[in-house]
């Protein structure tokens, strides 16, 4: 994408997030499982997966420890292969059909500087004063603008972990897998990530897959919650519920709770 | 820390030899130290002043440092492609490392009469053994560097499109660096130590040989001169590695005062 239209994402971003329909209506498809098991020996970790996901849609997937979330997210990303079935990705626009994964620790380079580890998210896309200057930016809109040039060592938990989402974010991704990225976050810090991430989805429209255990995250920020059990869906739900979202609403605990039902019902 | 406490503490580290030297003079001239034993540290200065100002130290100091840099480039060289080839290739590992981890339980001063069968007593036999000491740590601590890479990392940079090159120079080098670094001060007081035995069996030049020359002749102040300037010598080495050290892992937090 263009400069410019990164800096009309910023001034986007910095007005507050306009209601937006809950599910996206664009038509065109940004992945989609078809009948994907995934065997690791003779063990059966996705027994089944259909899963079809409109561009532009923030899908998150709920599960028990062990179910298999990783492994689903890891198929998208391409890190892995199903066993059998399919899993076909949305058209390409010249070659830029990039999958990004956040992972649940940040995975900086500790021996390159804040802003060299955003660059790293421009591989192969763009270098040298290009690349910094696009760093940068994003480093802006995640608040990390004047610590560009520090080692990430020196950086809080939450402060990685916004570097790696400025990382994953910065080459324009129309997929991003999220690996519960914030799993290792304290309460408040988490409800801040949140909001940024929801804030930079709105802004710059790419397909979210957010891993989370946190049913109330899954609902605050997502369209469409899929819960996995026994390696199958076993629950596809909508969220239709207008953006911006109040935390603790009646709307989001109901729908809160017919997930926790199903989950331990 | 600023400068000047960093000067003060390099200054505490030099109370004790002060101390040491000053004690070691009033011994000596009170005569408890018998000359023939230990000269003084006056004596052992008139010695460096003599042979500076023929030439004789300046040539040997010379002579032994090209011979242990020399030995130190070669076998380091070698020990340092071969870790990254194992470290890297599974096949070139299972080929080689076996046969390396024998021969590296020989300690390669037991070598030396085989050497001076093969070399006689020429530069040849001085640089093979050098060779062979500094080879090893640098070799293990090269592969266990990149062994020990995270692969969490590995797994980031080939998500975010990372070719190889990209990866070996932007992920692995820097995370096997630090273990790199101690190999690499280990090898260089393997690199001394070995140029010292080697050069005192058999040399006609270097700091080992004016050594032994002034053991025959009973010139006993030269003979702890040696010692002193190899133990400068080692002290010199080091310090430069660990400054290379430290400007090449600002990064990490061991080197973030
Ligand atoms: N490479 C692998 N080899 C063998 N088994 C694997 C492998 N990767 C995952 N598994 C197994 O697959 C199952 C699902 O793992 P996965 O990491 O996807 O779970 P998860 O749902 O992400 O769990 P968590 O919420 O704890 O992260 C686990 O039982 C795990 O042991
Ligand atoms: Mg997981």
């Amino acid at each position: 994408m263009p400069a410019a239209s990164l800096t009309s994402v910023r001034s986007f971003v910095a007005a507050p997030a306009p209601a937006r329909p809950a599910i996206s209506v664009e038509g065109r498809r940004a992945f989609a499982f078809k009948g994907v098991e995934k065997r690791f020996g003779d063990k059966t970790v996705l027994d089944g997966i259909d899963l079809d996901v409109p561009a532009g849609q923030f899908v998150a997937v709920i599960g028990k420890s062990g179910c298999g979330k990783s492994t689903l997210l890891r198929l998208l990303a391409g890190l892995d292969r199903p066993t059998t079935g399919s899993l076909t990705l949305g058209a390409e626009e010249e070659g830029h059909s990039r999958t990004r994964f956040m992972f649940q620790e940040p995975r900086l380079l500790p021996w390159a500087s804040v802003v060299k580890n955003v660059e790293v998210g421009l591989t192969g896309i763009a270098a040298g004063t290009d690349a910094r200057r696009r760093a940068l930016d994003i480093l802006g809109e995640v608040g990390l603008a004047d610590r560009a040039d520090e080692w990430p060592s020196v950086l809080s938990g939450g402060q990685k972990q916004r570097v790696a989402l400025a990382r994953a974010l910065v080459g324009h991704p129309q997929i991003l897998a999220l690996d519960e990225p914030l799993g290792a976050l304290d309460a408040l810090t988490r409800i801040e990530m949140q909001q940024l991430l929801e804030r930079i989805w709105l802004a710059q429209k790419f397909t979210a897959v957010l891993v989370t255990h946190d049913v109330a995250e899954a609902v605050a920020l997502a369209d469409r919650v899929v819960v996995i059990s026994g390696g199958r869906i076993a629950l596809d739900l909508d969220v239709p519920v207008a953006r911006p979202r109040r935390r603790g609403s009646a709307e989001l605990a109901r729908l809160e709770g017919t997930i926790l039902d199903r989950l331990f019902g | 820390m600023s400068f000047s406490a960093r000067l003060h503490a390099n200054a505490i580290g030099w109370v004790l030899p002060v101390l040491v030297i000053a004690g070691w003079e009033a011994a000596s001239r009170a005569g408890v130290m018998p000359a023939n034993v230990l000269p003084a540290p006056s004596a052992v200065a008139e010695a460096f002043w003599r042979l500076t100002l023929s030439g004789e130290l300046i040539r040997n100091i010379g002579v032994s440092t090209a011979r242990a840099l020399a030995g130190f480039a070669i076998g380091g060289a070698i020990g340092f492609a071969l870790g990254l080839a194992n470290g890297l290739s599974r096949l070139s590992r299972g080929l080689t490392d076996t046969t390396l981890q024998m021969i590296r339980n020989i300690p390669h001063l037991a070598l030396i009469p085989l050497v001076i069968l093969w070399f006689g007593i020429d530069e040849e036999a001085k640089l093979f053994l050098v060779a062979l000491g500094v080879f090893f740590p640098i070799y293990v601590n090269t592969l266990l560097g990149i062994q020990s890479v995270d692969p969490h990392l590995v797994e980031m940079g080939r998500v975010y499109g990372m070719d190889r090159r990209a990866l070996f120079f932007r992920v692995i080098l820097p995370g096997a660096l630090p273990a790199i670094f101690v190999g690499l001060r280990y090898a260089l007081g393997i690199m001394w130590l070995t140029l010292i035995v080697a050069e005192t069996i058999s040399a006609s030049s270097g700091l080992g040989y004016m050594a032994m020359q002034a053991r025959e002749f009973l010139l006993i102040d030269v003979v702890v001169l040696s010692i002193l300037i190899y133990a400068l010598l080692g002290k010199l080495a080091d310090s430069l590695a660990r400054l290379l050290e430290r400007l090449s892992l600002g990064w990490h937090p061991a080197f973030q005062n």
